[in-house]
């Protein structure tokens, strides 16, 4: 009888070798690559004299840079055409495919690799992004990687890696009604820490992760990271196989048969042992947002803000220079604050069903007088579902704009910023100082929904007011 | 700036040391996302905490005249958490730095400074603070760091470090640099490609 995790088994499906010094080779099964951590591994690649061992395991796409306004060719920024360019020829030169702007499958790295079927369970999934732990959410295991490990895969396949301690997050119940995977996520690093999970792959399990939809569970997975843990995953299901189902690189005929029978293979065993376990309630969630500069600051929508002198002596500072960052003051409530800009989009909720949620809210109201929003689809195959179903047309309305697909506000690397000292509801997944493109800009996370009803009374709102 | 770039064993650092206090420095504060826009590492040294030495007008501690030089950053809690961008220890390479001794770090920045020869220890918060109060006393002193004792002094205080095996090893026999061992094992990746059910019609 087995008693392994899925992590386990992955891993050891993925060993090549043990190598000197206790770390391991680990084949990597999919790469994808964008152009920001790719051009100087290519550059490092040439200056090896080394090419592209698989180049059929590698996918590209471009997302962030690309500007949300208009992407005709030749970009505005020449720094960000130099970007895309220099991908374009490194694709070229090696053979690997790359769905770039106009190819109906461009979109940010984490949307549009699982809904071409490119992500599987069991897989090895790397890419030189940290927020590839969301393809864990399948049941594979994936990890950001720095460019000098995107080198690595290129030339090899493999990485030197050490193995991860494993920690099981069970959540019992159901969320309810107005309450997403967002704030379960934030709730969970708000308890965890952004640095408890160091050391740790978070396997994310229970009544309420199995309720929840591929997309909320890549919602999950995707901030892992955000709680120190390099990768999290959940155990593939019935779920995860309908989901897989059809897509473009899904397994087909009776190969489809063999991959579900091997997929529920690698699902963690009954009688696994864990290296950690925590238990959470999932129905006692409520709505979440943080107030702070770490994805770990975050209070439910009825608390206030805490005062640092009150919180554990290890979290007082961070928490004073947060306050005084963003201008918040101790017991105040959270509810109520008010809003400068909203932003719908990212690698965390920028998919058809964060869409869905908050266009509910959105319909038939008004975003308030001042308030800048904007909804930018995780991807193109996003932005035509949505289409289809009129989403567009109710943001637009309601005094949203509609953007093309990238990552945009989420890290402000194309014209999509902040202002000055403006304030942000925004459903991304980091709060840092100066991250969203102003050095003394402010932003506060929560679920797209959350987002939407924050646009419409141009400050922080309670989403269940409207549902 | 110090543009010789670590190569081979690294068993021994001597310099001048900086500080940066504060846990939870994240990527984006180390190097701002706007500079991320580019297609070679080299400009990164100056953009080093961009923001933050805005912010401070020349008073922060890349920026003092008198830290100019230095080598060795000393640092607290979870140092480098947030985005894998590898430019964040590129920047502080490309200042100058070439070792980090902390509380913690995050991940994936240890793997990308392993990746640049580029040690990160780790001290208790107390010994971390004491090693801060005694490199802002005095900024001009020459800290000697060694590998193999695993320990870092001013010749008066000596403090204790800890290190992986793992990355001690690699740093001590000059293989940190991953690429050529990884292509060494040509075979073991093919034979591992062609056992993966998924890459092989889930045969």
């Amino acid at each position: 009888m087995s008693s392994r995790t899925l992590y386990d088994k992955v891993w050891n499906f993925h060993q090549v070798k043990d190598l000197p010094g206790g770390s391991t080779q680990l084949f990597i099964g999919l790469h994808l690559i964008h152009e920001v951590t790719s051009p100087q591994a290519f550059s490092a690649l040439n200056e090896k004299k080394l090419g592209v061992k698989f180049p059929n395991l590698t996918v590209a796409t471009v997302d962030h840079i690309v500007p949300t306004s208009n992407q005709q060719r030749p970009f505005s920024d020449p720094l960000a055409e130099e970007m895309l360019a220099t991908l374009e020829k490194n694709c070229k030169t090696h053979g690997i495919k790359f769905h770039g702007i106009g190819s109906n499958s461009q979109g940010v790295v984490h949307v549009m690799a699982p809904e071409l079927g490119l992500t599987q369970p069991g897989m090895t999934v790397a890419c030189g992004d940290s927020h590839t732990s969301t393809h864990g959410a399948f049941g594979a295991i994936a990890f950001g990687i720095g460019t000098s490990q995107v080198r690595d895969v290129l030339a090899s396949q493999s990485l030197a890696m050490n193995k991860l301690k494993v920690r099981r997050i069970w959540v019992e119940g159901e969320l309810q009604k107005g309450v997403y995977a967002k704030d379960l996520i934030l709730h969970i690093i708000r308890h965890l820490g952004v640095k408890g999970g160091v050391g740790f792959a978070y396997e994310f399990a229970g009544p309420a992760i199995e309720k929840l939809s591929m997309e909320g569970r890549m919602t999950i997975c995707n901030m892992a990271i955000e709680g120190g843990a390099r990768c999290g995953y959940i155990n593939p299901d019935e779920t995860t196989f309908k989901y897989i189902k059809g897509k473009e690189h899904a397994p087909k005929g009776q190969e489809w048969d063999k991959a579900i029978s091997w997929w529920k293979s690698l699902a963690s065993d009954s009688t696994a042992t864990f290296d950690d376990e925590i238990q959470l309630d999932g129905s006692s969630i409520e709505p979440t947002v943080t107030w702070g500069i770490t994805p770990g600051q975050g209070i439910s929508i009825k608390e206030t803000i805490p005062n640092p002198e009150l919180l554990p002596k290890n979290e007082q500072q961070i928490a004073k220079d947060a306050c005084k960052y963003m201008n918040l003051k101790p017991d105040e409530p959270i509810e109520g604050q008010s809003i400068d800009v909203c932003f719908i989009g990212s690698c965390t909720n920028g998919r058809l069903s964060d869409l869905q949620e908050a266009s509910k809210i959105v319909k038939g109201n008004t975003v308030a007088a001042g308030i800048r929003a904007f909804v930018v689809p995780g991807s193109q195959k996003v932005a035509k579902e949505a289409k289809e179903k009129g989403l567009d047309k109710i943001f637009l309305k309601a005094g949203f704009e509609w953007r093309e697909p990238g990552c945009s506000m989420c890290l402000a690397m194309n014209p999509d910023k902040l202002e000055g000292r403006q304030i942000s509801a925004s459903s991304s997944n980091r709060n840092f100082k100066g991250r969203q493109g102003s050095a003394n800009g402010r932003t506060l996370l929560m679920s797209p929904a959350m987002v939407a009803a924050a646009a419409i009374n141009g400050k922080v709102t309670d989403v269940r007011k409207f549902l | 700036m110090n543009q010789k770039f670590p190569k081979g064993e690294i068993k021994s650092i001597q310099g001048r040391s900086i500080t940066i206090r504060g846990d939870d420095i994240d990527t984006d504060r180390i190097i701002p996302a706007r500079f991320l826009k580019c297609v070679s590492f080299s400009a990164l040294g100056e953009q080093v905490f961009a923001d933050d030495r805005k912010e401070l007008k020349g008073n922060h501690p890349f920026d003092v005249d008198n830290n100019k030089g230095a080598n060795i950053l000393i640092v607290n809690e979870n140092f480098g958490c947030g985005s894998s961008r590898e430019h964040a220890p590129q920047s502080l390479m490309r200042w100058g730095i070439r070792l980090i001794i902390g509380e913690s770090f995050a991940e994936i920045f240890f793997g990308n400074c392993l990746a640049l020869g580029i040690p990160c220890l780790t001290a208790s918060k107390e010994e971390i603070v004491k090693l801060q109060n005694l490199v802002e006393k005095n900024n001009n002193q020459i800290w000697d760091f060694n590998l193999k004792n695993l320990s870092i002094s001013n010749q008066k205080e000596t403090v204790k470090l800890v290190l992986d095996e793992g990355a001690y090893n690699m740093f001590f026999s000059g293989k940190w640099d991953a690429t050529s061992q990884l292509l060494d094992e040509e075979e073991k990746i093919n034979k591992t490609f062609n056992n993966l059910p998924y890459l092989n019609n889930f045969k």
